[in-house]
């Protein structure tokens, strides 16, 4: 029954408010001006409140149907291996479609948008959580028979539409349906709604997926690069002395990292600060013989700078009241040309946070007396709104940053520097006789991030793994029980699966001993 | 107003006799309708057939023109006591709702209605939630039909079958008595496809005349001795009389090849699905011209003997398609044919799975096992078409990475707050026992926010948490949308907890609509209706019933929530515990507002947009915010930092600047990276003005601090 006509069979998955029945509804149109008979259905419900949903759409031609002197009967969900098409308006979604077969490689074009939109467990991880890409583009190359992959969110966006044009440009273009270009494009201007910019996306689509050139390959995580110095640069004194030190001292190979981390110190503070930090890397080098690659120095290069950025209120309120910062908020925000943007900050200054920016000594003192903390805490319990775009909030926040000068006298300064002595302390020593552990310990400074609650939390679980890398020391396996205490600790954020990790490890070290 | 707006398909519905109607399945059931002179229809509100009922409210000044009473009922159980007014009277009427979730609501009322009989055609449309995208238990409304014995129909999914079953309901229901109820699965509801329409029709008898002409018959009244005589009835007079008509009228359709050793047996829903699969299988082309005969039961309730004898009696073996358990049908036709002392092997179960939905794929495996036993010459089936190699299965590595995607709150919805405060109140007095009810608010269980212990169904959130009336040192928090407080929450679980002196503590979440059905309006609605009274408040509800305690809060007021539930937990003050958040639904709120704001821009008129945004230096990657929130706005980016790994959060363009964002972060004392963006659009001289003098100060500032930092850049 081969020869029989069949009927031309879709799927479109797209997530709630992806457009995804506007796409089908176009489809199905187009459809039936091109002499089809069209059917498509859906499952709405509570797959609309940010799920996934799969449209099924079947196609028939009505001569063959009048031929037959009978309507086909169509199904209502798409089945495996029977899919002609498959659209997807997300990636991972893409990837759903593969994992529910109906991508198979002898009859499937498969039309997806490579961009993502984050599902809930993505976003949520304490870490990066973040679905590998490469994956489905390698299955979908695999498994379809035509692949057309490309960001189209960002194509639909760049004409000033939204991606079901794109999708209906990519599907008209990739040739898959027996319909000429002017009937898809008759649908969208009798949708009458944004005509114009739908069409213009539309056109963009078609045309890249005439062209067969897809993104798929070049898809790949962008890495942010980090800048290099220009030669052109005029530098000051201080910075090409700073610069010099690096290439001089440290191994051409972790140069980049060190030049990042310096301008961090020096953004941070000052090019002293600079100095500061390649004298603690300096001690690191001394350790480092090389044959592995100086890859403790560049982790401890890497995190160290962090650390010695660490976001007090003096740093936040710098960044807050940078000129660069109120252009990208605005560009951000799609700001038009003949509109005004005012910005309102968020903070939530706690008796710790007024303490930690106050000269070490009072700030101790405050610190050591509940009864002066109950009596600030009055004034901390809400959080404030700021406006830094107003003369009165700005001129706070510029106050609070240009506290930098007094910086290295803040209990806060005092507290971290402390901190992260100890820290490099811990690396330095297993140093010589386990390399691997020292980098591991290093890695831990990524569990110290965040602010309020969240920062000491994170401090909580840095101190845990710490006092478990002195049980650890001297172990074989040293290295990957502390990389695996670190995974558990950002496995949830109330510590629940690094403290039965925690247990586990000492009733082992207990029954050993 | 609800979610979805019919107005312009409510016009269509007009069309008349021999024209072509174009449109879902849900559009074809009211044209339906129509056509058959009802003189009433209500119902209650629930996928699949939310749009039935979104339909029936547009269409009801095209009702009024044909003195059709359109009603929309406070529950399934309001609404299957409506069909008492074709007890008596010769009124053809419908009622709507999601099943079985709302037919164990109208229970009550269909059983006394199916026993006392009717006598104007009664039906029942119900949106069969089963299978794929389902929210709710999966069980099968066959039970119902057979329990109080009502007839069912299941029509194949194309739109003239599905008009004709509403039609011949009418008639069906009319010749025996009985109360029919017409199934419609999910997808059959939302189907796009055509008929050939008939003129609409008045109702020949209104619901005047039978008002102004009361008729009584104690016979109709499930009262002794009557009650007894209409179990006889049932058995001697309307079933036989279903049978003949069901026979006379060839509901069920006899299709596919007119002869066979083997035959096949499926319920009408299901026969596309049947085809496609046999198709595949190389035994049936696009049209349904199947190699084997098929006997499609469009009526799967009750049975008609003789029919499945007649199909069977020539056949070695049947296949038996019938979706969900326990296998009803299956039981009933061995039983028949053992009866009739026919060896015909009836093979159902055994190759198709026990439990879970007949898709496609599921059916082609079926069907390929029966007739690799049974097929004689036509086994084993060729895959006719589109043949997967063996190793087509999908690779375990993309199961692995693909994130699953829970149903969640949508973009500046105002119940997240309400469960961030939660949370936040979680970390502080440990783990609570949360009683759940029915409606968004349910998403709570889901990820981010992982709260909820139970769920007991619609309205019973707090009676939900009723045994737990009693000392200790912990009290429970039960939630409640308005939906279902209105649907029955106000006695079930309110008046409930009043009585029994409960000393715990509800949350109601008053978001102006039926928000999870598609924000159909309810009695506590602000939105003013021609022919609905709006506007009546919970709280005097709840004090009228005798809850002291009681407080409201705007539900985007997260330290005000946090501090208030605080409170209920820990106040000396014993007895019930109310807090009502509203919080007006955001999905409603935007569609109708949106309009009116981007009208007031183009008129040139000063309209300020808010929404937020994230300092990517200063966010550090650590997502307690995404944690608090679940915001589909508020996702992730690759951090710009070379130093730090981790991904940053980001308020990505749908942001509606709901302000949440900015009160976690104050009261979760969470983060400085937040900042809100208020964008004056048309700016007034005032504004430009105010604008120019901060502007030009600042900017001065920030030229001079730039010159210093720049001094050491590189």
């Amino acid at each position: 029954m081969t020869d029989n006509p069949r009927p031309i069979t879709l799927a479109v998955a797209a997530l709630g408010g992806q457009g995804g029945g506007v796409l089908s509804g176009w489809i199905v149109k187009t459809a039936e001006n091109c002499g089809y008979i069209a059917q498509y259905t859906s499952v709405p419900g509570v797959a609309q409140r940010t799920g996934a949903t799969i449209y099924c759409i079947e196609l028939f031609p009505k001569a063959a149907a009048v031929k037959e002197g009978k309507l086909p009967v169509l199904a209502l969900t798409p089945m495996p291996g029977d899919v002609d098409i498959v659209i997807a308006a997300e990636l991972m979604e893409a990837g759903r479609a593969v994992s529910r077969g109906f991508v198979t490689p002898d009859v499937t074009t498969l039309i997806t948008s490579t961009h993502r939109e984050y599902a809930i467990s993505e976003k949520s991880a304490m870490g990066d959580g973040i679905a590998d890409a490469e994956v489905v583009l390698k299955v979908a190359r695999d498994r379809a028979k035509r692949l057309v992959a490309y960001d189209m969110k960002a194509a639909a966006e760049a004409a000033g539409s939204v991606i079901s044009s794109a999708l209906f440009g990519a599907l008209a273009g990739s040739g898959a349906l027996p319909f000429p270009r002017s009937a898809f494009e008759d649908t969208i201007r009798a949708g009458g709604r944004m005509v114009e910019t739908n069409l213009a996306s539309f056109a963009n689509s078609y045309e890249r997926a005439q062209s067969g050139q897809t993104d798929s390959d070049t898809v790949v995580k962008a890495v942010a690069s980090t800048k290099t110095v220009e030669s052109k640069q005029a530098l000051s004194k201080p910075v090409e002395a700073l610069l010099e030190r690096i290439r001089s001292s440290f191994p051409a190979a972790i140069h980049p990292t060190l030049i990042e981390g310096a301008r961090r110190c020096v953004d941070y503070q000052d090019p002293a600060y600079g100095q500061f930090y390649l004298d603690r890397l300096d001690s690191v080098l001394s350790l480092d013989s090389g044959p592995r690659g100086y890859v403790l120095t560049e982790t401890v290069a890497r995190y160290l700078a962090l650390w010695m950025s660490y976001e007090d209120t003096i740093r936040v309120a710098d960044l807050k009241t940078r000129g660069s910062r109120f252009e990208r908020a605005q560009k951000e925000v799609r700001v038009k040309p003949d509109q005004i943007v005012y910005l309102t900050e968020f903070m939530h200054p706690r008796v710790e946070e007024i303490a930690d920016t106050l000269p070490a000594p009072i700030g101790r003192y405050i610190m050591a007396s509940p009864r002066l903390q109950t009596f600030m805490g009055r004034f901390t319990k809400k959080g404030r709104h700021i406006r830094t775009a107003k003369l009165s909030g700005f001129l706070l926040l510029a106050f609070l940053s240009s506290l930098r000068r007094i910086r290295r006298s803040t209990l806060r300064y005092k507290v971290e520097q402390a901190r992260i002595e100890d820290w490099l302390g811990r690396v330095k020593s297993p140093a010589a006789s386990d390399y691997d552990f020292a980098v591991e310990i290093a890695r831990c400074q990524r569990l110290v991030k965040g602010y309020g609650d969240t920062h000491m939390r994170g401090l909580k679980n840095f101190a845990h793994l710490m006092d478990a890398s002195e049980t650890l020391a001297g172990r074989k396996d040293a290295a990957r029980v502390l990389s695996g205490l670190r995974n558990a600790a950002l496995a949830d954020d109330v510590g629940e699966t690094l403290q039965k990790e925690l247990e586990t490890l000492s009733s082992k070290s207990k029954s050993v001993a | 107003m609800a979610e979805r707006s019919f107005a312009k398909e409510v016009e269509t519905l007009r069309v008349g006799a021999g024209e072509e109607f174009h449109g879902e399945g849900i559009l074809a059931v009211t044209k339906a309708l129509l056509q058959s002179g009802i003189a009433y229809v209500g119902g209650y509100q629930g996928a699949p057939i939310s749009h039935l009922m979104d339909v029936l409210a547009d269409a009801e000044s095209l009702m009024s023109e044909l003195d059709i009473h359109f009603e929309a009922s406070a529950s399934e159980a309001s609404a299957a006591a409506m069909l008492a007014a074709s007890v008596n009277y010769p009124l053809r009427g419908a009622v709507t709702w999601k099943s079985t979730v709302g037919t164990n609501v109208a229970s009550d009322a269909l059983a006394n209605v199916a026993s006392g009989g009717v006598t104007g055609g009664a039906l029942v449309i119900l949106g069969e939630d089963y299978g794929e995208g389902s929210s709710i238990m999966q069980e099968r409304s066959h039970a119902f039909a057979m329990k109080s014995q009502m007839w069912l129909l299941d029509p194949r999914p194309n739109l003239t079958s599905i008009v004709n079953a509403v039609e011949q309901g009418f008639e069906l229901s009319e010749a025996s008595n009985t109360p029919v109820m017409l199934e419609l699965r999910i997808r059959a509801c939302h189907v796009y496809g055509s008929f050939t329409a008939k003129d609409n029709k008045r109702p020949e008898f209104r619901l005047r005349d039978a008002m102004e002409n009361p008729v009584r018959d104690t016979n109709r009244i499930v009262l002794p001795p009557a009650n007894y005589a209409h179990e006889h009835e049932k058995i001697n007079k309307r079933w036989p009389a279903a049978i003949d008509y069901i026979k006379k009228n060839r509901l069920n359709e006899f299709l596919g090849a007119e002869e066979g050793e083997i035959g096949i047996v499926v319920q009408g829903g299901l026969y596309n699905t049947l085809i496609r699969a046999l198709e595949i299988q190389g035994l049936s082309d696009s049209f349904g011209n199947a190699k084997v005969p098929i006997y499609v039961l469009n009526v799967t309730y009750p049975l008609v003997d003789d029919e499945l004898v007649g199909f069977c009696a020539d056949k070695r073996a049947v296949l038996l398609v019938e979706e969900g358990q326990p296998d009803y049908i299956e039981q009933a036709v061995n039983t028949i044919l053992r009866k009739r002392d026919l060896q015909t092997r009836i093979v159902g179960k055994d190759v198709l799975p026990l439990a879970g939905e007949y898709t496609g794929e599921v059916m082609r495996r079926g069907i390929a096992e029966f007739m690799a036993t049974y097929g004689g010459e036509l086994a084993p089936g060729p895959r006719g078409h589109n043949v997967p190699a063996e190793s087509e299965s999908a690779p375990e590595e993309l199961a692995e990475i693909l994130p699953p995607r829970p149903a969640g709150f949508c973009t500046g919805c105002p119940e997240r707050p309400i469960f961030s405060a939660m949370k936040m109140l979680e970390h502080e007095m440990g783990p609570f026992h949360v009683s759940c009810d029915i409606g968004c608010h349910l998403f709570s269980i889901l990820p981010p926010f992982n709260i909820g212990n139970t769920t007991m169904g619609y309205g019973l959130g707090w009676a939900g948490a009723s045994a737990f009336n009693t000392e200790s040192d912990k009290r429970t928090i039960s939630i409640m949308g308005d939906g279902g407080f209105w649907h029955n929450g106000l006695t079930s679980g309110v008046g409930n907890a009043v009585f029994n002196k409960n000393d715990n503590v509800l949350v109601i979440i008053d978001n102006n609509y039926a928000a999870a059905t598609g924000g159909q309006d309810i009695l506590s609605s602000r939105a003013e209706r021609e022919t609905k009274a709006t506007g009546h408040s919970i709280q005097r509800a709840v004090a009228g019933v005798g809850v002291s305690w009681m407080r409201t809060v705007s539900s985007y007021d997260v330290e005000l929530m946090r501090t208030t539930l605080r409170d209920a937990l820990t106040t000396p003050i014993k007895g019930p515990k109310v807090i009502i958040a509203e919080g007006e639904c955001m999905l409603n709120r935007q569609r109708r507002e949106k309009p009116i704001k981007s009208k007031m821009v183009r008129d040139g008129k000063r309209v300020v947009r808010q929404r937020f945004g994230i300092d990517p230096d200063t966010c550090t990657g650590d997502h307690s915010c995404i944690r608090l929130s679940g915001c589909p706005s508020l996702t992730i980016q690759e951090n710009p930092d070379p130093l730090r790994e981790d991904p940053i959060a980001y308020v990505d363009n749908s942001c509606v600047g709901c302000g949440l964002c900015g009160e976690v972060a104050h009261a979760a004392v969470l983060c400085p990276s937040f900042y809100r963006a208020d964008v004056i659009q048309n700016p007034n001289v005032r504004d430009r003005l105010s604008a120019k003098i901060h502007g030009a100060v600042i900017g001065w500032m920030q030229k001079r601090m730039e010159r210093t930092r720049s001094r050491h850049a590189f």
